[in-house]
């Protein structure tokens, strides 16, 4: 096991840039996830890591080492693709015993390995089959296996599950969740899939245009974005923005005034965008001072939840409703949002202003 | 029943086609391995009746004939080492790299076919008479290469296009260096295709006949030594020499054909 870090690491193509100076600690042991749309240089990033790109500029460090010169083979990684890789040519046996057969194990101690790699991802059966005759799925477990065999120091993944079906990819991903945490390996996660990253990382890494906007925990991702691109692309639906300006210890918005928990002098005097979860919203069918007017535009009923898209002034929500509250089209209501959980943005850069008893959680790793 | 006159008009153009390829091999096989004197006689027999190996010792006997023989087979086998030993690392770099010109490369590679060999077949043996490898199996191989060499180059670098490179990168994560991932994936997975190039390759030079003739004089190959022999040789020695040079080109085929199509278990094309 160990730790990784990323010191100022750089990698262009030609003129473009895709990774773009990017520091990155990730400690012993730690479940990193790398998350952001396609072509954000996320895969890249994991890439230079494991050797497979050379990087422009900065260092690479495992274990303590500098990596930022070795071959793939000799940065004690192991990596799970998202095409699988699986080799078609040998037997799945074959295929999970490789990396050990080239680290030179004796033969009892390959077939050993094989076996318990094998049976954690319950693939025991399938040892003698070629890959062409698996499933999506089995070969996935067999990509897993193989990654896992050779006990490397930190396992890297690209998009693992992004080849499979809907319900199949849940299933793995809690058992893959389960998996990782017993092996206690470090671990970077390539998804651009929020929903992958918020349940499965110890630690998520947003990444745009080749930089790392916001690293933290989950939870601090989706309740404290760092900006509004990250409010906007963690969770679901993406955190509403509304402009906003604040006086007198309320906000101003286009469909009316709310209450506000402390509006610091921070807020005053500025072009303000007001980010709230669409579960922060409480829906009220009366006129109430601290609510805002709304028409419901679209109603999705979702099983465990409602979602409302709504209108209000000029600003169009998604509000998260209980599966009880229907509302139709057309109707009126109005919208509390919870002081609490209400986000401030600069309306120009679009950078979280936070709160001063916020900015440590932000801050702290986790 | 529409969907079986289809499938009926399919069937029959297939056993048109084969039939249209397979009968002249046919009758150049039963006369090739007839009597003499069946061989002379009209009209020609369906049926292998009068089964001997007569006209075949009678062909292989003949002046030249052994010696030309044992050439072809060491010239198309050096041809094929020279090419493929030659192509195949020239078609993995067009595959695998994308350098600047890497199209021109390509498309040089296929102009070199346009060239007609009838231009370059006079430069070429003064040179060869001035290297001293006129008449040679080593001589005649190098211009086989060069000629099969484009066709090498082209099918060896669709095979590895053909191979993801996540393959031989996740041979490298798991503790092979560069050339230790393609000798232990791409290559075993570019066997069938490199198979189906040296086939080719072989082919090419068993068949090819100009510049064989141009560049052999006392020590030619089989297709040189029965075209200068055909105009006054009888017809056994025809027939005999067609079904010879036709043979080993079947054979091979046939017996990497099936290598082609069993390789691990499911059908590879």
């Amino acid at each position: 096991m160990a730790d990784v870090g990323f010191e100022r690491v750089r990698k262009t193509f030609g003129k473009v840039v895709a990774v773009d100076d990017v520091d990155l600690e990730v400690t012993d042991g730690e479940f990193v996830v790398l998350l952001g749309p396609s072509g954000c240089g996320k895969t890249t990033l994991l890439r230079c890591l494991a050797g497979l790109e050379k990087v422009d500029g900065g260092r690479v460090l495992i274990g303590g080492r500098d990596a930022t010169d070795l071959p793939p083979r000799r940065r004690r990684i192991s990596m799970v693709f998202q095409s699988y890789a699986v080799f078609p040519h040998m037997r799945v046996f074959d295929n999970i015993a490789f990396g050990l057969r080239m680290q030179k194990e004796r033969k009892a101690a390959i077939a050993e390995r094989v076996r318990s790699a094998a049976e954690l991802l319950h693939i025991e059966e399938l040892l003698d089959r070629y890959p062409a005759q698996l499933s999506g799925g089995q070969r996935q477990r067999v990509a897993v296996a193989r990654a896992i065999a050779t006990k490397s120091e930190v396992l890297l993944m690209d998009e693992p599950l992004s080849n499979l079906d809907a319900l199949l990819r849940l299933e793995m991903r809690a058992e893959l969740k389960a998996l990782l945490r017993k092996l206690e390996a470090t671990t970077i996660y390539v998804t651009h899939d929020q929903v992958e990253a918020l349940s499965m990382g110890d630690r998520i890494a947003v990444m745009k245009a080749g930089r790392i906007v916001q690293v933290d925990s989950p939870l601090a991702v989706y309740d404290n974005p760092a900006d509004t691109y990250v409010g906007g692309f963690i969770g679901t639906p993406p955190m509403n923005f509304l402009e906003a300006m604040v006086e007198d210890g309320r906000a101003n918005v286009s469909g009316g005034s709310l209450p506000l928990a402390d509006a610091s002098s921070e807020l005053e005097d500025r072009k303000l965008l007001l980010g709230s979860r669409a579960e922060a919203i409480t829906v009220k069918d009366e006129p109430h001072d601290d609510a805002i007017r709304a028409t419901v535009v679209v109603l999705e009923p979702l099983g465990s939840h409602n979602l409302l898209t709504v209108r209000s002034g000029e600003d169009t929500l998604k509000v998260a409703t209980p599966p009880q509250v229907f509302r139709e089209p057309d109707s009126e209501v109005w919208l509390g949002l919870e002081p609490a959980r209400i986000r401030w943005m600069d309306a120009d850069t679009g950078e979280a202003i936070a709160p001063p008893g916020q900015r440590e959680v932000a801050a702290a790793p986790a | 029943m529409r969907a079986q006159a289809a499938s009926l008009a399919l069937h029959a153009t297939a056993i048109l086609l084969a039939l249209w390829v397979l009968l002249p091999i046919y009758f150049i096989a039963v006369a090739a391995f007839s009597t003499p004197d069946a061989v002379y006689a009209y009209p020609k027999q369906l049926l292998p009746r009068d089964v001997s190996l007569e006209t075949m010792r009678f062909f292989l006997g003949s002046e030249g004939v052994g010696e030309s023989l044992v050439r072809s087979v060491l010239v198309a086998a050096l041809t094929l080492l020279l090419a493929l030993g030659i192509g195949t690392p020239a078609g993995y770099a067009l595959a695998r790299f994308a350098f600047r010109g890497s199209d021109a490369v390509r498309l040089t590679i296929v102009g070199t076919r346009a060239f007609p060999i009838v231009i370059l077949s006079i430069p070429l043996a003064v040179m060869f008479l001035r290297w001293g490898i006129d008449d040679s199996v080593f001589g005649l191989a190098l211009a086989h290469t060069a000629l099969a060499l484009p066709f090498a180059v082209l099918v060896t670098s669709s095979v590895f296009a053909g191979i993801s490179v996540e393959l031989e990168e996740a041979a490298m994560t798991l503790g092979c260096s560069r050339a230790g991932a393609i000798r232990r994936v791409a290559l075993p997975l570019a066997l069938p295709g490199l198979a189906a190039a040296a086939i080719f390759v072989f082919i090419i030079s068993w068949n090819e006949v100009f510049a064989a003739s141009i560049l052999t004089l006392r020590n030619p190959t089989l297709p040189a030594q029965v075209l200068a022999a055909l105009e006054q040789s009888p017809l056994p020695y025809r027939f005999a020499g067609g079904f010879f040079l036709l043979a080993p080109s079947l054979i091979v085929i046939f017996v990497i054909r099936r290598y082609l199509f069993n390789m691990w278990g499911r059908v590879v094309r």
